[in-house]
Parts: C-alpha cells; sequence; structure tokens
C-alpha cells in the first residue's frame, strides 16, 4: 500500500502528462490543418501531370523506343523500396505501419532472391529497418532541419532516384508513405514509381493533340518530372497523416491520463479516510480502556 | 477561355481570359480561344496572361502547357508574378543548369546549352 505522499506525488506526476499530451494534440491539431492545406493545394498539379502523362503514355507504351522509365529496364532483379517515414516518434503506429509494409515486401523479394535495397526518408523509419535489414539501407534523406515540404525536396529525391536509375542501379522502385484517409486513418500505400505506373483516369477520351516538340521528346522531359511529382505527392501525404495520427494517439494518451489521474484520486481518498478511521478507533478504544 | 495555371505546391491563377502568351520550348505562342489541342513544353521565360482586367506576367523555369477545347492549363515547375521574382531564384537555376551542361552527356548537351542560353536570356530581360 503506497503511502499518501506517494500518491498524492503520481497524481501530480500524471497531471503534468496530461498537460503536455493536451498540448502536443493541440500543435498536432494546427499542424494537420496546415499541411492538409498543402496537399490540397498540390492536387491539380498532380491530377493534371497524371491525366496528361497517361494519355501520352498510352500511345507510347507499344512503340520500341519508349523511354526506360515508362517500360522498365526489362528485368526485375534489383528493387529500390524508398520507405518515407516521420521524422518524430509520437504518432501512435504511423511509422511502424509504414515499415511494417515495406519489410514485408523486402522479404518476399529477398526470399525470392532478389536483390533490395532500401532508401529512407525521415529518421524513425530508418532506425526500425536498420535493426534487420541494415545490409540493404543504401541512403537516408534527412527532413529533420525542414519545416514544410517543399517540391525542392521532392525533386532532389527524384534526381537522386533518376541517377540511380540511369546508373543501372535498380531495375524496379517502389515508394512507401502513409496515405491520409482522415484523422483516424492513415493508411500505409505502396507505389510503384519506375518503371512508371499510372491511374486509370475515366475521362481517358484520347484528344489527339498536336505536340510541341514532338511526342516522345515531351515524355522524356515530363516522365522525370512525373517521379517528382508522385514523392511531393507522397511526402505532403505523408505529413498530414504524420499529424494526423500524432493527434488521435495524443488524444488517448490525454484521455488515459485523466482515467489514472482518476482512479488514483479515488485510491488517494480512501487510504486517507482509513488512516482517519484508524486513528479513530485507536483513540476511541483508548478512552474507554481508562 | 479559360486558363489554369498550377505548380507543385499551389493553384496560381484559375481565371477568364482573352488571351496567354507561352514561352513554349520551340518558341513563344499566343493561345486565343478555341485553339487546336495542343501539348508544349517550356522553356524558362515570362508568360503573359491578357485577361479583363489587364496584363499579368508570370515568370516561369519550366514545365509544360496543355491546350484543349476544355480551357488551357500550365503545369509550371516554379512560377512567380514578375514582380516578385528575385534575380536570386534565377542567379541558382542558372547554376545548376551549367552544372548540368558541364556533367551532360553528348545526347543532352544541346538541350542542357539551350536551357543555359534561355536562362540567361530571361535574366537579362529582366534587367
Amino acid at each position: 500500500m503506497p503511502s499518501l505522499k506517494d500518491l498524492k506525488n503520481r497524481i501530480e506526476t500524471v497531471k503534468s502528462t496530461r498537460k503536455i499530451t493536451k498540448a502536443m494534440q493541440m500543435v498536432a491539431a494546427a499542424k494537420l490543418r496546415r499541411a492538409e492545406e498543402a496537399a490540397q493545394e498540390a492536387r491539380p498539379y498532380a491530377e493534371r501531370m497524371n491525366a496528361v502523362l497517361s494519355n501520352l503514355a498510352q500511345g507510347a507504351a507499344n512503340s520500341p523506343s519508349a523511354p526506360k522509365l515508362l517500360k522498365g529496364t526489362g528485368a526485375d532483379e534489383t528493387h529500390l523500396l524508398i520507405v518515407a517515414t516521420s521524422e518524430r516518434g509520437l504518432c501512435g503506429g504511423f511509422n511502424s505501419s509504414i515499415v511494417k509494409l515495406a519489410r514485408r515486401e523486402a522479404q518476399r523479394l529477398l526470399a525470392a532472391g532478389k536483390t533490395v535495397k532500401i532508401l529512407t526518408v525521415g529518421k524513425k523509419g530508418r532506425e526500425q529497418l536498420r535493426r534487420d535489414l541494415g545490409d540493404h539501407l543504401v541512403d537516408h534523406v534527412d527532413l529533420s532541419e525542414v519545416k514544410k515540404v517543399g517540391y525542392n525536396h521532392a525533386a532532389s529525391i527524384a534526381t537522386d532516384v533518376l541517377a540511380r536509375f540511369s546508373a543501372d542501379e535498380f531495375d524496379v522502385c517502389k515508394l512507401y508513405y502513409g496515405q491520409f484517409k482522415s484523422v483516424i486513418s492513415q493508411v500505409p500505400t505502396e507505389l510503384q514509381l519506375i518503371p512508371t505506373t499510372f491511374e486509370e483516369t475515366e475521362e481517358a477520351v484520347s484528344v489527339s493533340y498536336d505536340y510541341e516538340p514532338e511526342e516522345e521528346a515531351i515524355l522524356a522531359d515530363l516522365l522525370p518530372r512525373s517521379v517528382a511529382t508522385q514523392v511531393f505527392t507522397a511526402l505532403l501525404e505523408n505529413a498530414a497523416s504524420e499529424q494526423g495520427a500524432r493527434m488521435s494517439a495524443m488524444d488517448n494518451a490525454t484521455r488515459n491520463a485523466g482515467e489514472m489521474i482518476d482512479k488514483l484520486t479515488i485510491q488517494y481518498n480512501r487510504s486517507r479516510q482509513a488512516a482517519i478511521t484508524n486513528e479513530l478507533i485507536e483513540i476511541i478504544s483508548g478512552a474507554e480502556a481508562l | 477561355m479559360h486558363l489554369d495555371i498550377v505548380t507543385p505546391e499551389r493553384q496560381l491563377m484559375s481565371a477568364e481570359v482573352s488571351m496567354v502568351q507561352i514561352p513554349g520550348m520551340e518558341g513563344d505562342m499566343a493561345v486565343m480561344g478555341n485553339h487546336a489541342p495542343t501539348i508544349t513544353t517550356l522553356r524558362p521565360g515570362v508568360l503573359t496572361v491578357t485577361g479583363s482586367d489587364g496584363v499579368e506576367e508570370f515568370v516561369v523555369t519550366g514545365g509544360f502547357a496543355e491546350i484543349s477545347a476544355a480551357g488551357t492549363s500550365v503545369l509550371a515547375e516554379q512560377a512567380v508574378p514578375r514582380g516578385e521574382a528575385g534575380t536570386e531564384m534565377l542567379e541558382e537555376l542558372l547554376a545548376s543548369a551549367k552544372e548540368a551542361l558541364a556533367s551532360a552527356d553528348d545526347a543532352s548537351k544541346a538541350a542542357m546549352g539551350q536551357r543555359v542560353n534561355d536562362i540567361s536570356d530571361l535574366m537579362g530581360r529582366m534587367g
């Protein structure tokens, strides 16, 4: 049975923890709004890009001179997995779920005798993957100093990946990130970057465009851009998901702290009353004995 | 004619305009309503929009434009209103283009050189 003083200290500790988690939740909520706005503003560009590219790609996919980015190297031996996670923890299962998805894929590939290379974006994913797949980590992108993810960050990641691709370092590239559905739901997602895939657009009416310069030059110019755009979209989704996950994790923590305080307060009051009753009994029985 | 100017980070403009002048890779082109459907890549240059409330100019650094019956969309890598465009941004761009030119292989050398020229040209026009 803890003493009254111990209980009192416990209650104080939990109370200050609750203050911290409450503050973190509110900060996350504010950041989430901004992250969501950023993701929303980036959407028109990505959608247009996808629409134009899929239109172009449909025509070019079957031509023998199609760019390598579109049809792949023809091999399926070396896989580059880009795992995008957050720089900070305390956001529930957000990082773990992305890492879990990537790890399962890595193990599947390794079991099939393929070579796996992993590029991590964000510290948390790197820490988790280093334990069992440390030999496969090839590079790491540090965004811990970055307050707001900009297109230039995505572009530099894409440039790096494309340089590796043209140096024949891998055949297939996949990107892992958390897709933002809502505050309570972030879905770890796998997206194949290279060879490029397209979401089927419904308005796939093939308008015959004039191309300036010719079709293939445009395609060669656009494909690398589209990789950067997809990375950018993923980073923005990730940023929103991270804040969403943190918000609900901190909300839970705050609620748990509240419950704990209630429980401890009841315990405190019980033992205080027990101590008083004890004292009274002692006094009364002392008086009776006289 | 409807015009959208979007960058990866935000939508810069979405309005009805009468004409837009696009710095295409193979020369400037002016687009008005009912233009033939065209897709063109952009070179670094100035994009001029003529709308109901005067002329607006944007400095773009690259990207592409899609002209269709529904309207024109300009997808620019970077686009800023001319008044806000600093020389710093262009100098940075020029430096990276020169770097790319130095390390380019023969196949892409011409394109890279063209880009360096376009950027210095643009800088000259900006003063």
